[in-house]
């Protein structure tokens, strides 16, 4: 058990270095120095070797690279070059719309997706399952920009019920910012049920397809209890590791969604960093959200062992 | 690939309604210039947001350009993106996945790698690495390339571990064959399937993130009709010509739609071992 647990925290720690890495050798695939990108066109000479001294451009790379680790373990992620903020601040300052729109989402998703694929899963094969898996097909085929730009038409500017774009301010009540997020929370949750919805359902066959489904079957237990009782319970784990997951890939993955629908979240800071190449912004993004994905993954294996008492390491 | 597979694949009703979408949107891609009405780029002030109507059958965006003519030009850009975003990861995909999954001591890094870039959601990746190489066409190629090969490696890997086991394999050293023809013939046939199963999915993938990223405005450029970028044009006339939206986007639907039908029927058709490593 420590063994394992030691083994796993290992082997994340390889994996968010290896991340890290990335992170820093993409930026620097950049064509031409950094420093004058960043500054653009009219910089002159002096103010490109300046930026290159304070950013530490002017060090050999591997130097850079080791300097860039230090700062990172310190939670350092840089300076925003356009934002006049650290990066930490700014991605921070962007966090709740994201963190609420990801939740309900995944609330959305699960809702649909769980009792769907379970009811295929039951009904294999039957009018009701075939339906289930062309829908599941669908989702997982129509660009979430799309569908949210036609719902934005049918139900925010055609019938108003629902707030075009935006955030609303700073100021007003949380439930009202919340009233925002109502149709991009419908469009990433319904496009992410596909996933959910096949997922329960192949977990659901294998479950019912085990031996001890017989067994409860033999000693006479009814059928909504063989299914809500023994097969779901043991179904479900490795659904868990979907949901997960899908949370994880969801705050970055949410970008285009958040473009749609004006949202002044974390994907938002992304596609504004990129059209300015603030290179700081980029990198600090890239790196949180895949370091949320791995710890993430880490936690539901960790879970694992509480929900799951046949799993022991 | 036998035969008689294609013959099974093919009986399913599914699996034939996509592959004769699919083939149509691919003959409308390649006959495009014979197919279409109008020049795609050809501009008319005058006719500028129309309904559908006989003249234009999904009626003309801001700049008098009939849709249904960008839309079958944009099948053209789209396509061919994803085919070259599948050919790629697909090559780099296949040699670190046998890497990993036949060689030992390589399995660990290469794994690792992997794991690291799946991290990372996919539009993500993209649009970072689009940032870097700058928008283009190609870049966007190479970007989702990128993306999608660690996916593909993943699928090989798990694959190859299970063929790398089977007795034939063992046969074939016995006889002296060497390393590169084991790995390349004998292997790779076997796992052909899952890799073809794969590669249907990563272009509907593919076509679906080219179509966020044009959207976003860090794909190909605009002037290009492909279905995203039509998408982001027609954004701002939505509320008066939602069919600038509505066409381009059942295309992109359409195709992705066909491609994962006849990828999730290819796929049941797996050999249940290999079935477990997709």
């Amino acid at each position: 058990m420590t063994r394992y647990l030691a083994s796993r925290f290992a082997g994340m720690a390889v994996v968010m270095l290896l991340v890290a890495t990335l992170v820093f050798f993409i930026t620097r695939l950049a064509p031409g120095d950094p420093a004058a990108v960043m500054l653009g066109e009219q910089a002159t000479a002096a103010d490109i070797s300046q930026l290159r001294a304070s950013y530490g451009l002017d060090k050999p790379l591997p130097v850079q690279f080791a300097y860039w680790l230090k700062e990172l373990a310190r939670g350092n992620l840089g300076q925003s070059i356009f934002l006049q903020r650290p990066v930490t601040q700014a991605l921070w300052e962007r966090a709740e719309p994201t963190f609420f729109l990801t939740l309900f989402s995944i609330a959305i998703a699960t809702l649909i997706g769980v009792p769907c694929g379970i009811v295929s899963a039951v009904w294999r094969g039957r009018a009701i399952d075939q339906v289930f898996s062309g829908f599941a097909m669908l989702g997982a085929s129509i660009p979430s920009f799309w569908f949210g730009l036609i719902l934005m038409q049918i139900f925010a500017v055609a019938l108003g019920w629902f707030p075009v774009a935006g955030y609303g301010d700073p100021g007003v009540p949380l439930a009202d910012r919340l009233h925002h997020l109502v149709l991009p929370a419908i469009v990433l949750g319904v496009v992410n049920s596909a996933l959910i919805l096949r997922f329960t359902r192949a977990s659901m066959l294998d479950v019912l397809g085990e031996d001890h489904i017989r067994t409860a079957r033999a000693k006479g237990a009814g059928e909504a209890r063989v299914i809500l009782h023994h097969a779901l319970r043991n179904a479900l784990i490795p659904v868990l590791t979907v949901l997960g997951l899908t949370f994880a890939l969801l705050v970055g993955g949410a970008i285009v969604t958040e473009t749609v629908f004006g949202l002044p979240g974390i994907g938002n800071l992304v596609v504004s960093a990129v059209l300015r190449r603030d290179y700081p912004v980029i990198q600090g993004a890239l790196l949180v959200i895949a370091g949320l994905y791995v710890l993430i993954n880490l936690a539901i294996d960790l879970l694992y062992l509480v929900v799951d008492p046949r799993v022991t390491y | 690939m036998s035969a008689a597979l294609f013959a099974k694949l093919f009986r399913r009703r599914l699996v034939l309604a996509g592959a004769v979408i699919l083939a149509a949107v691919a003959l409308l891609a390649i006959f495009a210039p014979w197919l279409t009405p109008y020049d795609p780029m050809a501009l008319k002030i005058l006719d500028r947001l129309q309904s559908p109507r006989a003249a234009h059958w999904f009626g003309t965006d801001e700049l008098g350009r009939d849709v249904f003519s960008r839309v079958i030009f944009g099948a053209r850009y789209s396509l061919m993106i994803g085919a070259l975003v599948v050919l790629i990861s697909m090559v780099c995909g296949v040699l670190l996945g046998l890497a990993a999954g036949f060689f030992r001591r390589l399995d660990g890094p290469v794994m690792r790698l992997v794991d690291a870039m799946m991290s990372f959601p996919d539009i993500l990746l993209a649009i970072a690495l689009v940032a870097v190489l700058g928008a283009s066409m190609s870049n966007v190629i190479l970007a989702l390339a990128i993306v999608y090969t660690p996916r593909v490696a993943r699928v090989v890997r798990a694959s190859t571990l299970v063929v790398r086991e089977l007795l034939f394999i063992e046969a074939a050293r016995a006889l002296g064959i060497s390393t590169w023809r084991i790995l390349f013939i004998h292997i790779l046939q076997n796992i052909a399937s899952p890799i073809l199963v794969q590669a249907t999915f990563i272009f509907a993938y593919a076509v679906l993130a080219e179509a966020g990223l044009s959207f976003l405005g860090v794909g190909v450029p605009p002037v290009l009709p492909t279905w995203g970028s039509m998408i982001a044009s027609g954004q701002q006339f939505a509320h008066q010509a939602i069919w600038l939206v509505v066409f381009p986007g059942i295309a992109i639907i359409l195709s992705a739609l066909s491609l994962q039908m006849v990828g999730d029927g290819f796929r049941d058709l797996l050999d249940p071992k290999l079935r477990k490593a997709m």
